[in-house]
């Protein structure tokens, strides 16, 4: 259920941000989706790859400094006011996002999202409550791969 | 090796005759100091021409000192004599009776070489015994030498005193952190000599490898030179599991050896019958009042191949007289601050890297590579300290990054009272000499 998401510290200058990037492409790792953070002199690049171990050991040795964090994956209505009611759960339970960010592909007619939470296991007994199962990284690999 | 040595607590540690000279009644400690600096100044007058010059300079014959009272008439000495003295200027005995000769690691500049004579040696072999009983680490323990043993003396110094004291010691020198800690599991280790910011290294490894020190049988780390202050302990003593001591060492007189922190760990006991500590005003040179922070100058007592009389070391301290709980009649000098040679002046403040480590350990628990940009804008200067993000340090939450960053600024700020500004950057980007980043760049136009 909990997808372990990969984080890179980067300086904000030309050129920094391909060198990571090039690296999983060498080792043939290929990058489900992403987001960067970014400050005036830096920037936090959050990766979301199958092979995250191996990603991470591929990155480690080329010197980065890798954080790994744990993200829930929540499916979304593809609708006005989706988001608005996944957003009210977390609300209600006091629960903070610390970042989201979207998968490029969707399942079916929903989109998927990835939650940063400042208390995870909160926000799985929230969802939980609210009857929202968030999707396990096998069952997102596996449909992501049937499209 | 798989059955550790049963650790002891200090005050299990039983006395040991070789730290009864820590214990002498004042008055008669005073009577040797003096007996000891007569001779001292007697051969220095006699062998070393720089000594004999300045003092016929001032008028003065090695008569007129009679005791420690009149050490305040003989000049100072500088770290700045010994390389102009380099190679055999300084010695005060024959080349046929040096029985070592290291050359120190010095700064960028003029080299610098220590000599010692047999007794010398002798000497040295004995205060580490002392430090090491200091500390409480006695001859039941296993001793791992986490310090350079070429280059430094440090390595060469621990090596023989642990042997005297009969303990065991595992020669691991500055090999790196996974072989380390290997020895320090397999071997089961109880105490270690090591620079602090080394052994800081080993800590965040350790932390890495998931392998948690404080489940070892470690008890007790000896630490010298470098960076050091409460932060450092505390951080060492949780993580590790231990006691923490300081050593307190001197690369011009032997290295580690001059004194050692006692188990009340409330400043550094100067083993007096070979060291005369005295503080001065770093800017006029003269004598402080007692208790006053000035820099601290020391003469050696017992020396014979290298006799120092009144050498202002690098070091920033305070002499306390009153007696120790631990009953040792030695002088204690407090807490250090390192004078590196760092040292910088920014905006009209005397700033020393080891305040702004200091300010990075308190706040993030741990020393990651760093350095400082002295610059300027406008006109107006302003410090720069550029940190590189290393595993602990980094968190996925630009918020959490951010704040960390201008807690920093903040903290130095408070500290210092000069204008900071705190920036991270990637990993291995500083670029290291030698294995050493260098601390201080200066930016600004002078």
């Amino acid at each position: 259920m909990r997808i372990p998401q990969l984080s890179l510290f980067i300086e904000n200058k030309p050129g920094r941000l391909v060198v990571p990037c090039r690296l999983l492409a060498e080792a043939g790792i290929n990058i489900v989706t992403l987001s960067l953070a970014d400050t005036q002199h830096f920037g936090v690049l959050r990766l979301i790859v199958r092979e995250w171990q191996r990603a991470r050991e591929v990155l480690e040795a080329a010197g980065w400094v890798v954080a790994v964090s744990e993200v829930l994956a929540i499916e979304v209505a593809d609708r006005p006011g989706g988001l608005a009611e996944l957003l009210t759960i977390f609300e209600q339970a006091g629960i903070n996002v610390e970042y989201m960010y979207a998968f490029t592909a969707r399942l079916g007619n929903r989109a998927v999202l990835v939650f940063r939470f400042n208390d995870l296991d909160a926000a799985v007994f929230a969802l939980a409550r609210a009857g929202i199962n968030p999707v396990s990284p096998i069952s997102l690999y596996e449909r992501l791969d049937e499209q | 090796m798989n059955s550790p040595v049963v650790a002891v607590s200090d005050n299990a540690t039983p006395f040991h005759p070789a730290s009864s000279l820590d214990y002498l009644p004042i008055k008669q400690l005073r009577t040797l100091q003096s007996e000891r600096l007569r001779r001292t100044v007697r051969r220095a007058y006699d062998s070393v021409s720089l000594y004999r010059q300045r003092m016929q300079k001032q008028g003065l014959s090695p008569e007129e000192i009679r005791g420690v009272e009149d050490l305040q008439k003989l000049p100072l000495t500088a770290k700045s004599d010994l390389a102009d003295a380099y190679p055999i200027g300084m010695f005060a005995v024959p080349l046929e009776d040096v029985a070592r000769l290291h050359p120190l690691a010095s700064a960028p500049g003029k080299p610098i070489v220590l000599a010692y004579s047999k007794r010398d040696l002798e000497t040295w072999t004995e205060l580490i015994v002392r430090c090491l009983l200091c500390c409480g680490i006695s001859e039941v323990d296993i001793i791992q030498n986490a310090c350079g043993y070429h280059l430094f003396a440090d390595g060469l110094g621990f090596h023989a005193g642990a042997e005297r004291l009969g303990a065991r010691v595992v020669p691991v020198s500055g090999r790196d952190a996974d072989q380390q800690l290997a020895v320090m599991k397999d071997f089961g280790v109880s105490a270690v000599c090591a620079p602090a910011g080394y052994f800081l290294h080993l800590l965040d490894r350790a932390e890495k490898m998931n392998v948690d020190l404080r489940k070892l049988p470690l008890r007790t780390g000896a630490f010298m030179a470098e960076p050091w202050n409460e932060a450092i302990r505390r951080r060492i003593e949780e993580s590790a599991g231990i006691k923490a001591y300081e050593i307190y060492s001197l690369p011009e007189f032997f290295g580690p050896g001059v004194g050692s922190e006692c188990s009340c760990q409330d400043g550094i006991h100067i083993f007096e019958e070979h060291f005369y500590p005295e503080i001065v005003d770093a800017a006029t040179g003269q004598p402080l009042p007692e208790g006053e922070e000035g820099e601290l100058v020391l003469t050696t007592l017992t020396k014979e191949a290298m006799p120092m009389i009144r050498y202002r070391t690098p070091d920033r301290a305070a002499l306390i007289s009153e007696p120790c709980v631990c009953g040792r009649t030695l002088r204690r000098i407090r807490r250090i601050a390192r004078r590196s040679d760092d040292v910088f002046v920014i905006q009209g403040v005397t700033v020393s890297p080891s305040q702004i480590e200091a300010a990075v350990l308190a706040l993030s628990g741990t020393l990651p590579p760093y350095q400082i940009v002295l610059a300027q804008e406008n006109g107006l200067e302003h410090l720069e300290l550029e940190v590189e993000v290393t595993p602990q340090i980094f968190r996925d939450q630009v918020g959490f990054m951010e704040s960390l960053q201008s807690k920093l600024a903040h903290e130095i700020e408070h500290t210092l009272g000069v204008r900071a500004v705190v920036r991270f950057i990637e990993p291995h980007t500083i670029e290291r000499s030698g294995g050493k980043s260098k601390q201080v760049i200066d930016r600004r136009i002078t």
